[in-house]
């Protein structure tokens, strides 16, 4: 089936993205949107604007019966659930498909499975992905686990099995610590999440995040090489690019296969992102999880490709096949992407919602940015604080470096402070030139380089 | 006795609840000294502690739970 009209059941940056890809397409699109979102970008430029409820989004964008009933009454042939809100709920895209449309990703079933942790891990070894070495599942007892933790060596993680989110993790360093800390992590995870549960994983130190991009139709799988996005801030991605600067090609071969051979083993259909723990040290990769989405730092691949990635889901969805072949996808120089978000980096990252005054975006055919924004435009205070991605492409690192130092000083945002300060520093940044970061250096570096740097002003203690 | 009152520093959602099945923070009446939580206020999906700011007694709310407020708004009164 083509697709002639696509509901597009986000908002900011990532529904202008849609709305923009549909059109190059030549598809009509149907903007969904809460009552904060009226004078939003992606409204405007929608051929069909829908409201579906109030601010919250869980009354609005996270509201399946709404989005369905917006959907049903525009007669839509797609939806595009973007990144976020609704994009990795099982029950979302079996609503869409049970309603005779096609939904913009794979299928329910497949969201389900790789959505499920201790699933995914399951499905990834068994596709002969890395995984990071533990005890696969839960621990009887501390007999048990002493003898698992000899295997996989300190330091090690004990993890609650019901937590999440960084919740119920110890870190132990000695046989020594693990036998004390087991009982008494046993008795808190009883305590905390009502399942004393347990399992054990071994601590990658200094690792890096690497992931790779994945497209299929179902019957043919490809990747698009891989994206380095170690800078992170509360476990949260900060800066990204691709590819990576420290993977030698034997190991990025090795990569971007097994997560064509984890694509191939749940029959995948649409774009996704295998992510990757990756050591430095011994050039080992882990598998940590799939997205079965759009990701937000997807434009670095694009970048660096050629390839639209939000046209071809859309295709994909239309039932087409692969455009492209494995050997159609090369990498041409380097690309990063700088996420603006709405926050103070002078007041410890304080969200800072409010009037845009004055917008200047940088020009060039090797920039692109991203964004929700235009003069005049009020961010609200309801939503997560990304303003916009500014992504720099160059012939190799160094130029493109050097590009995206240029493009953040004429990028000017007036109104509200924003994370640019942060990015300027970090691009300026003799450790970050020369790519030596990984998951544990952007926190300390904030307190120790980029806190000081800024003098008299107000900073995060 | 004088009233006093207790404004919002952020614009953003106001919880008057720890979580949604927890007891609010205080009730209109309460006794509050300068240190107590009377809410949380979310904004771009992180959440803020707000202090009374000031000892008082008869802490009276102006703002629902999980209602919308602006910066500077006046979310409870109390008296002095």
């Amino acid at each position: 089936m083509t697709i002639r009209s696509l509901l597009i059941a986000n908002r900011g940056e990532i529904a202008v993205r849609i709305n923009r890809a549909a059109k190059a397409l030549g598809i009509r699109t149907v903007q969904v949107y809460s009552q904060a979102d009226a004078n939003s970008l992606a409204v405007t430029l929608a051929d069909e604007a829908i409201e579906i409820g109030p601010p919250a989004a869980r009354k609005s964008y996270l509201n399946i019966d709404a989005v369905m009933a917006a959907a049903t009454a525009a007669k839509v042939d797609a939806v595009h659930p973007g990144y976020g809100f609704l994009s990795e709920n099982a029950d979302f895209a079996d609503a869409v498909t049970g309603a005779g449309i096609a939904f913009v990703g794979p299928s329910g079933e497949a969201i389900r499975l790789l959505g499920d942790k201790v699933a995914a891990r399951k499905v990834a070894a068994e596709a002969g992905v890395p995984t990071v070495p533990g005890s696969d599942g839960r621990v009887a007892n501390v007999e048990a686990a002493r003898g698992i933790a000899d295997r996989i060596g300190f330091p090690l993680m004990i993890k609650a099995a019901a937590g999440g989110g960084g919740r119920g993790i110890r870190i132990v360093s000695s046989m020594e610590e693990f036998e004390r800390q087991f009982p008494q992590a046993s008795a808190e995870a009883a305590a905390a999440f009502g399942d004393g549960g347990l399992y054990i994983e071994k601590v990658i130190e200094k690792a890096r995040h690497i992931e790779v991009q994945i497209l299929g139709d179902g019957e043919n799988f490809i990747h698009c090489f891989e994206r380095e996005c170690s800078l992170q801030r509360r476990r949260q991605k900060v800066w990204e690019e691709a590819p990576s600067m420290t993977l030698k090609s034997h190991v990025r071969e090795k990569l971007c296969a097994s997560a064509v051979a984890l694509a191939k083993a749940v029959s995948y259909r649409g774009a996704g992102t295998v992510e990757y723990l990756y050591d430095d040290a011994t050039e080992a990769f882990y598998f940590i999880e799939v997205n079965t989405r759009i990701q937000v730092e997807h434009p670095v691949t694009e970048m660096i490709t050629g390839i639209d990635l939000v046209q071809e889901m859309l295709r994909i969805a239309g039932g087409e096949p692969l455009s492209l072949r494995q050997e159609d996808v090369r990498v041409c120089g380097h690309a990063i992407e700088c996420r603006i978000n709405a926050e103070d980096p002078f007041r410890d990252f304080m969200p800072a919602p409010g009037p845009i005054h004055e917008l200047e975006v940088p020009d060039g055919d090797q920039v692109r940015f991203d964004t929700l924004l235009y003069a005049g435009y009020e961010v609200s205070p309801f939503y997560d604080s990304l303003l916009g991605k500014l992504i720099v492409h160059g012939k190799d690192r160094a130029d493109c470096l050097s590009r995206l130092r240029a493009a953040l000083a004429a990028l000017k945002i007036v109104g509200i402070p924003t994370t640019a300060p942060l990015h300027q520093a970090l691009a300026a940044d003799p450790d970050v030139a020369a790519s030596r970061y990984h998951t544990r250096f952007l926190e300390p570096w904030l307190q120790t380089v980029f806190a000081p740097a800024q003098g008299g002003k107000e900073v995060a203690r | 006795m004088s009233k006093s009152e207790i404004r919002s520093p952020l614009p953003g959602t106001f919880y008057r609840k720890p979580s949604p099945d927890s007891q609010p923070f205080k009730q209109d009446g309460d006794v509050v000294t300068a240190s107590d939580v009377i809410g949380l206020i979310e904004v771009m999906k992180s959440f803020y502690e707000i202090h009374a700011g000031i000892d008082g007694q008869n802490v009276s709310f102006l703002v629902d739970d999980g209602d919308a407020v602006m910066a500077g708004q006046v979310l409870a009164e109390v008296e002095q």
